[in-house]
């Protein structure tokens, strides 16, 4: 069985993939491209991984404004994360969500998790979000 | 738990002011919920970084809105758009970026909005007034709105603030509250040599190490002898709010909020305490340069947006010189300062080195570079960190003397004397 983990629901669905996880804070804006999936932040520890369809673990969004707008961009583009994990409610990841839901109906599940259950995700564990925060991990 | 709405966000919510405003506040109730706000408050300027061209999405939403009729209802400024309306032709923009990125301009023009189009807008006529309340996007906007000029947003993003300044209203939490303006992270610069200090090259320095430290906590810098200029200021905050979240910082005896150590904390202890000393600086600097040769083919200035006193520093630098052949020296500023400075007699010089001039956009946010400009030099840490990820070239960082000295060499030099 896996372990469960009862996150705080930023917004709501189910979502699971393979967990990509970095405790470094990220800016989409020249660090995630939207057409490929791919995090092109070279700074970043997770340059050259592809998130798309991935549980996308970081603590919260750096940098610049445009983030939320190229979230969106990969949500209309099939391109996102299938969910994102924080350490609190992001606001840049929630509104490119709650436009997403609004243009599109296609809210991308966001889940804000305690520091703890944060530092146990590793790059890989399989991850289940279901409707109500609740977070499964499978190691 | 959602909001309480006054009598007049509920009728914005039901639609009795129009679709527009309606989906607008539907996207600020949310929000709002998510911020953990318990109300909404007025505000009284805005400006709008959702002008950005990335896709069809943000394309998409903009005519949306726009095409519900929306229009805002506060003085609104535009940031930066995905285009030189009126030069994109002498650049390698594709016609179809140019043709979605001018109808995103059109959209938001539409709605009643200062077109602007500069990421400094806090040095156009429509700069904020301490205290007041704005809603504003564009990174290095916002830090310099709350730290320099001590008014009062929250770190916004792109597609918000259009929403707030259609409504007028922006969710009571956060930056926009006084008990959540003080510092909470100390940097006190130890041994810091007076003349770096004094230097242009410091700021965006000092601006990505202090991002990198303080990631979203507000950082307070002290100790500090020198009287930064507003230009280092502006460096400074473009350059924390690249490398971090950095939406405030205070500067012990040079921001508003910051007469005194206490004030800057408003009495409460630090909740970490850093030396910051010449290793890390040196440390700082190094990562800012992406490049691992001194081939030059381009260089750029201007993030954030040249000022009329930028352009004041770079005239004489490069009066009665040449740049290399082989090399490209850009300048990115807004329509306004750029006319500024030709009536000043300033782009005389600039044009006779060699250089060009792009408004409304920068390189990061237009396709404008040729593939064969490889290897970038700048004075700016927000293009040194975003353009190896953004446009995929490698780029050196140095100061405005070394930028210009490079390009008249047409190979990297910096001057190292300030750094030793």
């Amino acid at each position: 069985m896996g372990k469960i983990i009862h996150g705080k629901v930023v917004i709501n669905g189910q979502a699971q993939g393979a967990a990509l996880v970095s405790s470094e804070p990220l800016s989409f804006w020249g660090g995630y491209d939207w057409k490929t999936g791919e995090i092109i932040d070279r700074r970043h520890p997770l340059s050259g991984s592809i998130a798309a369809g991935r549980i996308l673990v970081v603590p919260f969004t750096r940098g610049s404004s445009t983030t939320t707008a190229v979230l969106l961009e990969a949500i209309r583009a099939g391109t996102a994360p299938a969910a994102i994990l924080t350490t609190e409610a992001d606001f840049f990841f929630a509104l490119a969500s709650v436009v997403a839901d609004e243009l599109y109906a296609k809210p991308l599940p966001l889940v804000a998790l305690a520091a703890a259950d944060f530092a146990s995700l590793r790059t890989g564990d399989q991850v289940t979000i279901a409707d109500d925060g609740l977070v499964t991990v499978y190691q | 738990m959602p909001p309480t709405l006054s009598s007049r966000d509920r009728a914005m919510l039901d639609g009795e002011h129009g679709p527009a405003v309606k989906m607008a506040m539907s996207i600020l109730v949310r929000m709002a919920e998510v911020a953990g706000a318990s109300e909404l408050l007025d505000i009284t300027g805005a400006h709008i970084d959702s002008t950005v061209y990335i896709g069809d999405a943000g394309l998409e939403f903009a005519e949306r809105l726009a095409s519900l009729g929306a229009k805002v209802v506060v003085p609104t400024t535009l940031n930066v758009s995905g285009l030189d309306e009126h030069n994109w032709r002498e650049w390698a923009v594709p016609p179809d970026w140019a043709y979605k990125a001018h109808r995103q301009m059109a959209a938001y023009q539409s709605m009643g909005t200062i077109p602007t189009w500069t990421c400094a807008p806090y040095q156009t006529e429509m700069r904020p007034s301490f205290g007041q309340q704005i809603a504003w996007g564009e990174s290095n906007a916002i830090v310099f709105a709350n730290s320099v000029i001590g008014a009062r947003t929250e770190r916004y993003p792109d597609l918000f603030d259009i929403c707030c300044a259609i409504t007028g209203r922006a969710p009571a939490t956060g930056l926009h509250l006084t008990e959540n303006r003080g510092g909470q992270l100390l940097l006190r610069l130890v041994d810091v040599p007076l003349a770096l200090q004094e230097s242009d090259e410091f700021y965006p320095v000092l601006g990505h190490f202090v991002g990198k430290t303080a990631r979203d906590r507000i950082p307070v810098i002290d100790r500090l002898t020198a009287k930064p200029t507003e230009d280092q200021l502006k460096a400074f905050g473009a350059a924390s709010a690249s490398s971090g979240a950095v939406a405030l910082f205070h500067l012990v005896g040079v921001t508003p909020e910051a007469p005194t150590l206490e004030a800057a904390f408003q009495g409460n202890a630090p909740t970490e305490t850093i030396e910051v000393k010449m290793d890390a600086l040196r440390q700082a600097r190094k990562e800012l340069t992406h490049a691992d040769h001194e081939q030059l083919d381009m260089v750029v200035l201007g993030s954030p947006h040249f000022s009329l006193a930028e352009f004041k520093r770079l005239a004489p630098l490069v009066a009665g010189k040449r740049a290399h052949p082989k090399v490209k020296f850009l300048v990115t500023s807004s329509r306004a300062m750029t006319l500024l400075a030709k009536q000043a007699g300033l782009l005389e010089p600039l044009q006779a080195f060699g250089c060009q001039l792009t408004v409304d956009t920068c390189i990061l946010t237009t396709p404008m570079l040729p593939p064969e400009i490889k290897f970038l030099m700048t004075n700016s840490a927000k293009f040194a960190y975003y353009t190896p990820g953004l446009l995929n070239r490698q780029i050196t960082f140095g100061s405005l003397a070394d930028c210009v000295r490079s390009a008249i060499e047409g190979r990297i030099l910096r001057d190292e004397t300030l750094w030793a």
